[in-house]
């Protein structure tokens, strides 16, 4: 497959009032990799995310997104690029009036001309492929479980089958059987739909099994960049202590490399 | 002459062969694919022999297009044909698999039947039992709650008491000042009209009196405040509802009805007399305003009226009305955000039905004053 970045980030330097968060972070991000994004809590691995998907501008530098500058699009432009990527919110972001149908129906609804039927069924399709089982289709978010909202918030970013996904915290408050599926599903996603992936994370179990390539932010910068194999070779103090702290030590050991 | 239907835009098909080959092209997305189901219906497919899919031509393709394409196979298997299809990226095989496997046979969907018009009558009357129930429920859990509150009165929280007053109370003073002033003037303009055509222009203090202390400052004051905060309480709770947040309270022994709604019920039952004084002094001069320039009656008349005319007890018949309508604005405000469940809209609906609900308890407790008062003379010596 050609290589060709979805994502560049230049110099990016992202500030709240005089605390710095980023201070020169470049990264760039080719295409059908599923890339993490990782760290202790706190480095801004989330607000990086949100600086992506044009959520929040960055104090200075430059994100290409799928060949777009987003700091200089107009509004037109800026919303059809909004459709070719999707994201997962932590907590899902469901919308609780709507049933999980609804949820997924409502991309779909805005940015096509297909009938109501078509609609419906296609977003059957979507919550079958994001594993839901046939009869949560009409239920509202609240009554599902932690693990089934992912799955149904997973649902609803697929509808319009975008290039990019990006997804904060998949993993974060599920149990490990659940988020192993999760895993799982991200995976045969990846596959079937061939989509870029960017994930934000601190889940060690997820980053070895799911992700191409992790860039671990620490101290304002990313101090680690490449395969988990690699990173975990890394002699970066701080990377070493991600991955060498007592439950980094036993995922790594568990994934076959003992460090 | 092979038989066709395409579009610019989008997907397009085209079937050749005497309906032996379709020809795929153009934006199979689901972008492309609008009214796509619509036109291959309308072609005249082959009978039977194998039907070859070429989708060499397919520009893209996603989910969307490969249930399209799914859905042709389906239907022409059903017709007695073979289907091939050709030209297709490898990549998509996956997809195609996961569509085919994963397609729902049948959609069950929410619309169930209307209700006929008994049954639509007995849930809305069991709905209204059940709300005044709960209602009488939430009353009587508030009282207990309050007189354990008054026997320990570190249980009151004074500063939530005070922070309410001043949001429900203090920083109303504007808006019920304005309002009320200028009812007064309204009132006076409307009674102008008719008392200079009897030369009885000095029984404009009767009227402006009467008007503003029995009936519409207590009104007005209690309409405002349940606007204002009686829908803030239903939205605030509500959302904590939604969130857990009253649940976090429970777990941790602390009793929502004592840190939510009694320092809110003791608040606006100081605060809405209080607003009533105010909204009376407002009224009567914004009345006494008109009277001086339409009516040729002076300040010094008209006040010289008023004392003879106005009845300390009509005073205190209106004020006494307000907590009252306090403890209904309260007590409706917080009840609706309790019933909130579990969504945005919800708390929304519960917002709504806390005003309707309050405005419409007001009116009828004022009702139920003025038909008191009337037979027992109350407020008019």
């Amino acid at each position: 497959m050609k290589r060709e970045p979805v994502i560049d980030i230049a110099h990016l330097v992202t500030r709240f009032g005089d605390t710095v968060l980023h201070e020169d972070i470049s990264l760039t991000i080719e295409r059908g990799e599923v890339f993490a994004i990782a760290g202790a809590s706190g480095c801004g691995k989330s607000t990086l995310l949100r600086e992506m998907v044009m959520l929040m501008p960055p104090y200075a530098g430059r994100i290409r997104v799928l060949g777009h500058d987003i700091a200089h699009l107009s509004t037109a432009k800026a919303a059809r690029l909004r459709r070719r990527w999707a994201m997962m919110f932590q907590g899902g972001a469901l919308f609780s009036g709507l049933t999980v149908a609804e949820n997924v129906a409502l991309p779909l609804r805005e940015h096509t001309d297909l009938t109501r039927e078509d609609i419906d069924e296609l977003a059957h399709i979507k919550i079958a492929l994001a594993g839901l089982p046939a009869d949560s289709a009409n239920k509202y978010p609240r009554e599902l479980s932690g693990g089934l909202k992912k799955r149904a918030a997973l649902a609803r970013a697929i509808a319009l089958d975008p290039e990019l996904l990006f997804l904060d915290e998949p993993s974060a408050g599920l149990d490990p059987l659940a988020a192993s599926g999760l895993d799982e599903l991200i995976l045969s996603l990846k596959e079937s739909l061939k989509l870029t992936i960017i994930i934000v994370t601190h889940d060690l179990d997820m980053l070895w099994r799911v992700t191409d390539r992790v860039a671990i932010l620490g101290d304002k910068r990313v101090v680690g960049l490449g395969t988990m194999p690699a990173l975990a070779e890394s002699p970066h103090p701080l990377v070493r202590e991600y991955f060498h702290g007592p439950r980094g030590r036993a995922v790594g050991v568990l994934h076959g490399n003992q460090g | 002459m092979p038989e066709s239907s395409t579009a610019n835009v989008g997907a397009s098909v085209v079937l050749l062969e005497a309906g032996h080959r379709l020809v795929c092209g153009g934006d199979w997305s689901v972008h492309g694919i609008a009214g796509l189901r619509a036109r291959l219906a309308k072609l005249s497919w082959g009978v039977s022999g194998e039907l070859v899919i070429d989708f060499s031509q397919v520009t893209r393709l996603d989910t969307a297009g490969v249930w399209v394409l799914h859905h042709i196979e389906m239907d022409r298997v059903q017709h007695g044909q073979a289907v091939r299809v050709e030209g297709m990226h490898a990549q998509y095989a996956t997809l195609r698999g996961l569509v085919e496997s994963r397609a729902p046979q049948k959609i069950e969907t929410l619309n169930a039947p209307a209700p006929g018009l008994l049954e639509a009558l007995g849930r809305k009357a069991w709905h209204w039992f059940e709300q005044t129930r709960g209602m009488l429920h939430f009353m009587g859990e508030n009282t207990v709650a309050l007189l354990r509150a008054l026997k320990s009165p570190r249980h009151l929280r004074f500063r939530h008491i005070f922070a309410n007053i001043q949001q429900a109370g203090f920083d109303a003073l504007p808006i019920v000042g304005l309002l009320s002033f200028l009812i007064g003037m309204v009132i006076a303009y409307q009674g102008a009209v008719q008392l200079a055509r009897y030369g009885a222009n000095i029984f404009i203090a009767d009227l402006v009196g009467h008007a503003t202390l029995r009936e519409l400052a207590p009104m007005m004051v209690a309409i405002i405040v349940a606007g204002r905060s009686g829908s803030a309480y239903a939205a605030q709770i509500g959302t904590m509802k939604v969130t857990e947040e009253i649940d976090a309270l429970r777990t941790m022994g602390v009793s929502p009805l004592e840190l939510l709604v009694l320092p809110k019920l003791i608040a606006l039952m100081i605060t809405l007399p209080l607003l009533t004084v105010f909204a009376d002094f407002t009224g009567v001069l914004g009345g006494m305003l008109v009277a001086s320039t339409q009516l040729d009656v002076d300040i010094y008349t008209f006040l010289d009226r008023f004392d003879d005319a106005i009845k300390a007890s009509t005073f205190l018949f209106g004020v006494g009305k307000a907590p009252v309508f306090a403890l209904i604005i309260a007590l409706v405000g917080c009840y609706s955000g309790f019933q909130a469940r579990g969504s945005a809209d919800s708390v929304g609906r519960q917002t709504t039905v806390s005003v309707v609900q309050s405005i419409f308890l007001i009116i009828i407790a004022d009702a139920i004053f003025s038909i008191v008062a009337s037979a027992t003379n109350l407020g008019w010596k």
